[in-house]
């Protein structure tokens, strides 16, 4: 099975931990959470990424700079912002994302 | 030219739980459907009916403007702010998750089953401050009359929301026509129908069908029986 490498930033400790335990229930996904743009970096630089999700709190001017690092890292990962916090929209947000 | 999309009540998505069974006009949860996403900036419609006592644990949401109106029954909602309140039937709640917000729902009753609307709509600003309001509603004052029931005004009628939409319930006598007007250019009315039989802009709807209409500044209504209960969410078409 193909398993799709899908990279969680999101402030909110709780709704991170969260995160991590949905994205991590489908097998088809492994999902990597953190809370700061410096562990997300860190983890965009030593392993394969499909997928960013943008989550909680990140501000407007955060936001820019991780796109543009991200994009200058990974070019071909995609970035999309999540919404909801939770297990709503999360598949939809993805398959869209994915194509 | 107005532009329409008409959802029938059986083409929405299906989740049956046991303790729930709920009814997605929009992709939600494991029901996807690539040509359901969304209405404008309206991105869930669920119909939730819950068994006594039974509900969702605490979980979190963030960046939603969540609005719920209990159609039949009560909910028991607590939250990470410290509010816990009962939402019954004939109001209105509303919670802004904005930057984090954790809270539980659950059937306020043991013996009686909860129908209840989950509505989600995108905010016009992200990572605004968590906040919880719930309203009252009279009504009385939605017979033959599509009552406001949530804008972006703080000092309008009903509850309030981050972002440019209105929403109005209304309960119509068999006969009864109307126009509704458009709030805003670039809006858009996602219309519902809780019960009976409606006609809106030629086309007939009956009980939970859904009619998203664009590209126009009002639409006409005209109810077709004589427990006709409509809602009408007016949203910015563009995200």
């Amino acid at each position: 099975m193909m398993q799709t490498t899908i990279l969680y930033i999101g402030r909110d400790t709780e709704i991170t931990i969260v995160m991590n335990r949905l994205l991590n229930a489908r097998p088809e996904w492994k999902g990597i959470c953190v809370c700061t743009d410096q562990e997300a970096m860190s983890v965009l630089e030593t392993q394969d990424i499909d997928l960013v999700l943008l989550g909680n709190g990140i501000d407007l001017e955060c936001e820019q700079v991780l796109r543009k690092r991200i994009q200058e890292l990974k070019p071909n990962v995609k970035i999309v912002q999540h919404y909801g916090g939770g297990s709503g929209l999360l598949y939809g947000e993805i398959m869209i994302a994915l194509g | 030219m107005s532009q329409f999309i008409l959802h029938k009540e059986n083409t929405r998505g299906h989740a049956n739980h046991g303790w729930l069974n709920a009814h997605h006009s929009f992709s939600f949860a494991n029901y996807y459907n690539p040509e359901r996403m969304h209405f404008g900036v309206l991105r869930v419609l669920n119909d939730d009916l819950i068994d006594g006592g039974m509900g969702f644990g605490t979980h979190p949401h963030d960046n939603m403007e969540i609005i719920t109106i209990p159609l039949a029954g009560a909910i028991a909602h607590k939250d990470s702010m410290g509010n816990s309140a009962v939402i019954k039937s004939g109001e209105i709640q509303v919670m802004s998750a904005g930057t984090g917000v954790s809270h539980s729902e659950f059937n306020a009753l043991a013996d009686e089953q909860l129908n209840l609307l989950q509505i989600w709509l995108f905010p016009n600003k992200k990572n605004v401050t968590p906040r919880y309001d719930q309203q009252t509603l009279d009504v009385e004052a939605r017979h033959n009359n599509f009552q406001q029931i949530l804008s972006p005004n703080q000092d309008d009628a009903g509850v309030w929301i981050h972002q440019d939409a209105w929403f109005s319930l209304g309960k119509f006598d068999e006969g009864f026509e109307t126009e509704y007007k458009i709030k805003k250019a670039g809006n858009g009315v996602y219309a519902f129908v809780i019960n009976g039989e409606v006609t809106i802009n030629g086309q007939t709807l009956n009980k939970r069908d859904g009619l998203g209409i664009w590209d126009t500044d009002s639409i006409s209504f005209k109810a077709n029986s004589a427990d006709a209960e409509v809602l009408l969410m007016d949203v910015p078409m563009e995200l």
